[in-house]
C-alpha cells in the first residue's frame, strides 16, 4: 500500500465546523481523498480500478451507488472498474480487502481504495437510528435510543461488574486522554484544536447519566460524529513500479483476515471481542508473526471500552487486565505498544465508512516516517503494524498486518 | 380531583402572546406526558389555546411544533419507554414524530373564549390590565360549572384585587413565569389570604413537574422581580439624566448601560433590559405599581417621552430585539437614541471617549459568562468590588453607587414584606434576571 491521504475529519471539535451552515457533501470528500492520493502517484492513468467503502450514505445523504463517483475524482477513472462495498463501520476495511483480493487475483495492479462517510447531515438522535443499521433491525425496537452506545454501554456494565467500576474507568479515562493527546499532533484530526488543559478532570466530571444518554458511558467514551474520507493505493510490486513509487514509501501487506459473526446473535461473551480476537490471530498467522513483532496498532475504538477489550482480544493483556494495561500507559505513544497514534476514532474522528482506510493510512505514515508531529519511533525488531477495523458489535472485522516494504 | 385530572381540561388565555405561547408549550408537553401514562390511556386531554387573532394562533401552532420537536429530541430516551408497547414505532425518528403529533393533538387553537367554560384549570397571560383580567375571569366563572382554578401570569397586579373583583374566592393565584417561559427556570408564586391550600399545592406540583424554581412572593404590586427591576431601572434612568448634564444624552445612556452591564457583571445593561422587556411594558408596570407605594414615586418622564416619540423596544415575533433606547444589529448595540435630536446616534462616534471617561475595569474582572458560573460568589465578587473601591474612576464610582442602590432595593423588599427572605430576593434576581450575584450582599457596604 502507498500514497495514503486523509481529508480533515470534520465535526464538533474542529474550529471551522458550524452545524448551522451548509457544508460540503459526499462528493467533496470522495474527490478530496481521491485526488490527494492521485497527486502522489502521478495521475489517474496509473490506477486500474477503484473501490469505495461506505456505510450509510443512502440514509445520511440520500445517496447510494458510490462506485459511480470514481469518475468524479478524475475523468481517467471513468470507464474503469469501480464499486462500493459495505460492512457497517468496517466498510473501509472491506474496501482495502477488496483491493487486496483484486491484486492477488491479478485482475489489477493498482487499486484506489477509498473510505468515506458524511454524517453531520442529521442530529445525533437521528444519526443513532441510521447507525443502528449496523445491528440487527429486529433488535432495534428494544434497543437504546442511542443504539450503539447502548450496546457498548452494556458491555462496559458487565466489565465494571466483573472487574470493578473504578478499575475499569481508570483504563477508559486513560484511553480517552491518549486519544486526544495524539489527535493534537495530527492537523487532520477532529480533536486537533482540543485545548482542554486537564482532560482527566474533564472526563471525571462527566458521570455517565442513563436518563440523558447511556448508563455506563459518557460522551467522551464515544467516538466522534464525523464527515471525512481517506484514500490509499493497494498495489502489486509491478503496480509500484508503474507508479514510480520507491518501496521505502510503501508498506507491504503481510497478512490479512476478514471474518464475520452472525448478526442475529448476541455477542457470545459481553467482555470479549470474539471476532476481533479470531481475525487478529488469523492475520498474524498468515504474516507468520506474533504480537511481539508488532510495533504499533490502530484499533477500532468506537468506544473507550472497545479499546480496552481490543487490548485483551489482541493478547496484549489477559482478560480483565486490559484496563490496567492501558491505565499504566502501555498504549500511549511512548508506551510499550503505541496504539491509535493519530487519535483513533475518539480523537482523530470516525467517519464510519472511512475509518478502515484511515487506519491503513496512519500505519502507512508511521512505518514510512510520514506521520509528521505524530511520528513515533519504531524499533527494527518490531517492524510490523496492525489494523483492526470493526463493523457493528464485533460482527464484521478486518485485520491487516503491515510491514515496511 | 387529582393532579392528572386537574390537567385534563385546561385553557390558556392569551396563548399567542410571548408569555402565553411559552405557557402553552410547557403545559401541552406536561399534559401529553400525563396522557401517555398507562393509567391515563383512553382519557381525553384538552388544551385550549385561546387568543384574539386567528393569524397569531396559526403562528403559535408552528412555534409549538418546532419547540416540541426539540424537546422530544432531547428526551428520546424517555419517549422510547412511553411508546414501548407500540410495535409500529421503532426508530427514534418514528417515536419523536408520534410524540410531536400527540402533543399537538391536545392543543385546540381558537378565538372563542366559550371553550374555557369546560376547563378545570385556566392560565391567563393577556395584557397587563387588571380590568381586562377581571372581566374575563368573571365571564368564564359565571359560565363554568367546574369552579375552575385560575393561574394568572401577571407580573404586577395584586392577586387579591383580581380575586375580590372577579369573585374567585380562593381559586386564583399568581403564577408568574419569566420571559421566555420555556427557558427561564424561575416562577414567582403569589397566593392571597384566601387561596385554597389545594390550589397552592397543585401549583407547587405543577412547577416541580416543569422543572421550575419557585420563589414565593407576598401579594404586593410588582412582587419581587418587578419590585427590584422597576426601581433599579428608575435609578439607571435618573443616573443617565444626571450624567446628561455634562454629556450628550446618548452618551449618558451609553455609559450607564455600560456600567450596569460590565462593571456590575450583568448579562445586559439596564437600558438594554428595558428595551428587552419593552419601554411600554416598563411604563405600564410602573403605572400599575405606583398607586400602591406610599413613600416613593415610581414614574419616569423619560419613559413617557420615549413612548410619545414612538420608541418602544420590545421583541419581534421572531424573538429579535426591536430598537428602543438602543439600536441593535444582530444583537449588538450600534446606536443610542438621542431624545434631543429624535434620532439614533452611532455608538462608534463616541464609544471610545465614553470608555475613557469611565476608566478601566478592575484587573480581577471576569466577564458575566464566566462569573455567572462561579459557585462561591463571595470569593470572587468580594475582592472584585474591593478592587473597584480602590479605583478613583467615574466608572467605579457609578458602579459602586449602582450596586449599593440595588442592595438597598433588595433589602427594602424585605422590610416592605414583599419578599420573605433575603435568599428569595437573590434567587429571583439570579434565576429570573441571570444576575451573577444576588443584589443583597456585603460588597458595597
Amino acid at each position: 500500500m502507498t500514497a495514503g491521504y486523509n481529508t480533515i475529519s470534520m465535526g464538533t471539535g474542529r474550529k471551522e465546523f458550524n452545524p448551522k451552515k451548509e457544508r460540503p457533501g459526499l462528493d467533496h470528500y470522495i474527490k478530496d481523498a481521491g485526488q490527494g492520493v492521485l497527486k502522489q502517484i502521478g495521475g489517474a492513468d496509473k490506477i486500474d480500478e477503484s473501490v469505495i467503502g461506505n456505510f450509510m450514505s443512502a440514509r445520511f445523504n440520500k445517496q447510494a451507488h458510490l462506485g459511480g463517483f470514481a469518475g468524479a475524482i478524475d475523468p481517467k477513472l471513468e470507464f474503469k472498474p469501480s464499486l462500493s462495498v459495505e460492512g457497517a463501520c468496517g466498510s473501509g476495511g472491506l474496501s482495502l480487502i477488496t483491493g487486496i483480493r483484486s491484486v492477488l487475483a491479478e485482475t489489477a495492479d493498482t487499486v484506489l481504495s477509498i473510505g468515506v462517510e458524511v454524517q453531520n447531515t442529521v442530529k445525533a438522535i437521528y444519526g443513532a437510528d441510521i447507525l443502528a443499521g449496523a445491528g440487527w433491525f429486529d433488535k432495534r425496537k428494544h434497543g437504546h435510543a442511542y443504539f450503539f452506545p447502548g450496546q457498548f454501554s452494556d458491555r462496559a456494565g458487565v466489565y465494571y461488574e466483573k472487574y470493578g467500576h473504578e478499575y475499569a474507568r481508570n483504563g477508559m479515562r486513560r484511553w480517552f486522554v491518549n486519544a486526544i493527546e495524539n489527535a493534537r499532533l495530527d492537523p487532520t484530526a477532529q480533536e486537533y484544536h482540543n485545548s482542554t488543559p486537564d482532560l482527566a478532570v474533564l472526563y471525571d466530571k462527566m458521570t455517565p447519566n442513563g436518563k440523558a444518554f447511556v448508563d455506563h458511558l459518557n460522551v467522551l467514551d464515544c467516538s466522534k460524529v464525523s464527515d471525512g474520507a481517506s484514500g490509499i493505493v493497494v498495489a502489486s510490486e509491478e503496480g509500484l513500479q508503474r507508479m514510480g513509487i520507491d518501496k521505502k514509501d510503501a508498506v507491504e501487506v503481510a497478512g490479512w483476515a476478514q471474518l464475520t459473526r452472525n448478526i442475529t446473535n448476541d455477542p457470545p461473551d459481553p467482555v470479549e471481542l470474539t471476532t476481533i480476537k479470531a481475525a487478529a490471530a488469523k492475520a498474524m498467522e498468515m504474516a507468520g508473526i506474533t504480537m511481539d513483532q508488532v510495533g504499533t496498532v490502530e484499533t477500532h475504538d468506537c468506544f473507550s471500552i472497545a479499546g480496552i477489550l481490543a487490548v485483551e482480544a489482541l493478547g496484549l493483556a489477559a482478560p480483565g487486565k486490559g484496563a490496567e494495561y492501558v491505565a499504566e500507559g502501555n498504549t500511549a505513544r511512548n508506551g510499550k505498544m503505541p496504539m491509535n497514534t493519530t487519535g483513533g476514532l475518539i480523537g482523530w474522528g470516525h467517519p464510519t465508512g472511512g475509518t478502515g482506510v484511515h487506519q491503513a493510512v496512519t500505519i502507512w505514515q508511521q512505518l514510512t516516517g510520514k506521520a509528521g508531529d505524530a511520528q513515533i519511533t519504531l524499533s527494527d525488531d518490531r517492524p510490523y503494524g496492525l489494523t483492526i477495523n470493526m463493523g457493528g458489535d464485533d460482527v464484521t472485522v478486518v485485520a491487516i498486518v503491515y510491514k515496511r516494504a | 380531583m387529582n393532579y392528572d385530572e386537574k390537567l385534563q381540561h385546561v385553557s390558556v388565555l392569551g396563548a399567542a402572546g410571548k408569555m402565553g405561547s411559552g405557557i402553552l408549550l410547557l403545559t401541552a408537553v406536561e399534559m401529553a406526558d400525563l396522557s401517555l401514562k398507562p393509567e391515563n390511556k383512553g382519557k381525553a386531554f384538552v388544551l385550549n389555546a385561546i387568543d384574539l387573532s386567528d393569524q397569531a394562533l396559526a403562528g403559535v401552532v408552528a412555534y409549538l411544533r418546532a419547540q416540541v420537536v426539540k424537546i422530544a429530541e432531547k428526551k428520546a430516551v424517555l419517549l422510547r419507554q412511553f411508546y414501548a408497547d407500540r410495535n409500529d414505532l421503532i426508530e427514534n425518528y418514528d417515536i419523536i414524530e408520534q410524540y410531536v403529533n400527540d402533543v399537538l393533538a391536545l392543543v385546540r387553537p381558537t378565538t372563542a373564549m366559550e371553550v374555557a367554560y369546560k376547563s378545570t384549570l385556566i392560565f391567563e397571560a393577556v395584557s397587563e390590565n387588571k380590568d381586562l383580567k377581571v372581566k374575563i375571569f368573571k365571564q368564564i366563572d359565571q359560565n363554568n360549572p367546574n369552579k375552575p382554578w385560575y393561574f394568572t401570569n401577571t407580573s404586577s397586579v395584586p392577586i387579591h384585587m383580581i380575586e375580590g373583583e372577579a369573585g374567585l374566592d380562593g381559586r386564583v393565584l399568581g403564577f408568574h413565569f419569566y420571559n421566555p417561559p420555556a427557558v427561564q427556570r424561575l416562577v414567582e408564586l403569589i397566593v392571597t389570604e384566601k387561596t385554597l391550600p389545594e390550589v397552592n399545592q397543585f401549583a407547587l406540583d405543577y412547577a416541580k413537574a416543569l422543572g421550575k424554581v419557585v420563589v414565593p412572593s407576598n401579594d404586593f404590586a410588582g412582587f419581587i422581580g418587578n419590585g427590584h427591576f422597576m426601581r433599579d431601572a428608575l435609578y439607571g434612568i435618573k443616573l443617565a439624566e444626571e450624567l446628561a448634564k455634562d454629556h450628550p444624552f446618548a452618551e449618558a445612556v451609553y455609559m450607564v448601560n455600560k456600567v450596569s452591564q460590565d462593571f456590575l457583571v450583568r448579562p445586559m445593561g439596564i437600558f438594554q433590559l428595558i428595551d428587552y422587556v419593552g419601554i411600554d411594558v416598563v411604563q405600564f408596570i410602573m403605572k400599575v405599581m405606583n398607586p400602591f407605594l406610599d413613600d416613593e414615586d415610581l414614574h419616569s418622564d423619560l419613559l413617557d417621552k420615549m413612548m410619545e416619540m414612538g420608541v418602544k423596544g420590545g421583541q419581534m415575533s421572531s424573538g429579535a430585539q426591536k430598537d428602543g433606547f438602543l439600536k441593535y444589529e444582530k444583537g449588538a448595540v450600534v446606536a443610542v437614541f438621542d431624545t434631543d435630536q429624535n434620532e439614533y446616534s452611532d455608538v462608534v462616534n463616541f464609544a471610545s471617549a465614553c470608555e475613557a471617561a469611565l476608566g478601566a475595569l478592575p484587573n480581577s474582572f471576569k466577564p458575566w459568562k464566566a462569573a455567572v458560573r462561579i459557585k462561591d460568589k463571595d470569593s470572587h465578587f468580594g475582592p472584585y468590588f474591593n478592587d473597584m473601591k480602590q479605583m478613583d474612576s467615574l466608572g467605579a464610582q457609578l458602579a459602586l453607587g449602582y450596586g449599593k442602590n440595588s442592595d438597598a432595593i433588595g433589602r427594602k423588599l424585605l422590610t416592605d414584606k414583599v419578599a420573605r427572605s433575603e435568599q428569595d430576593v437573590n434567587t429571583v434576581m439570579l434565576t429570573g434576571f441571570f444576575h451573577a450575584f444576588g443584589p443583597i450582599n456585603n460588597y458595597f457596604a
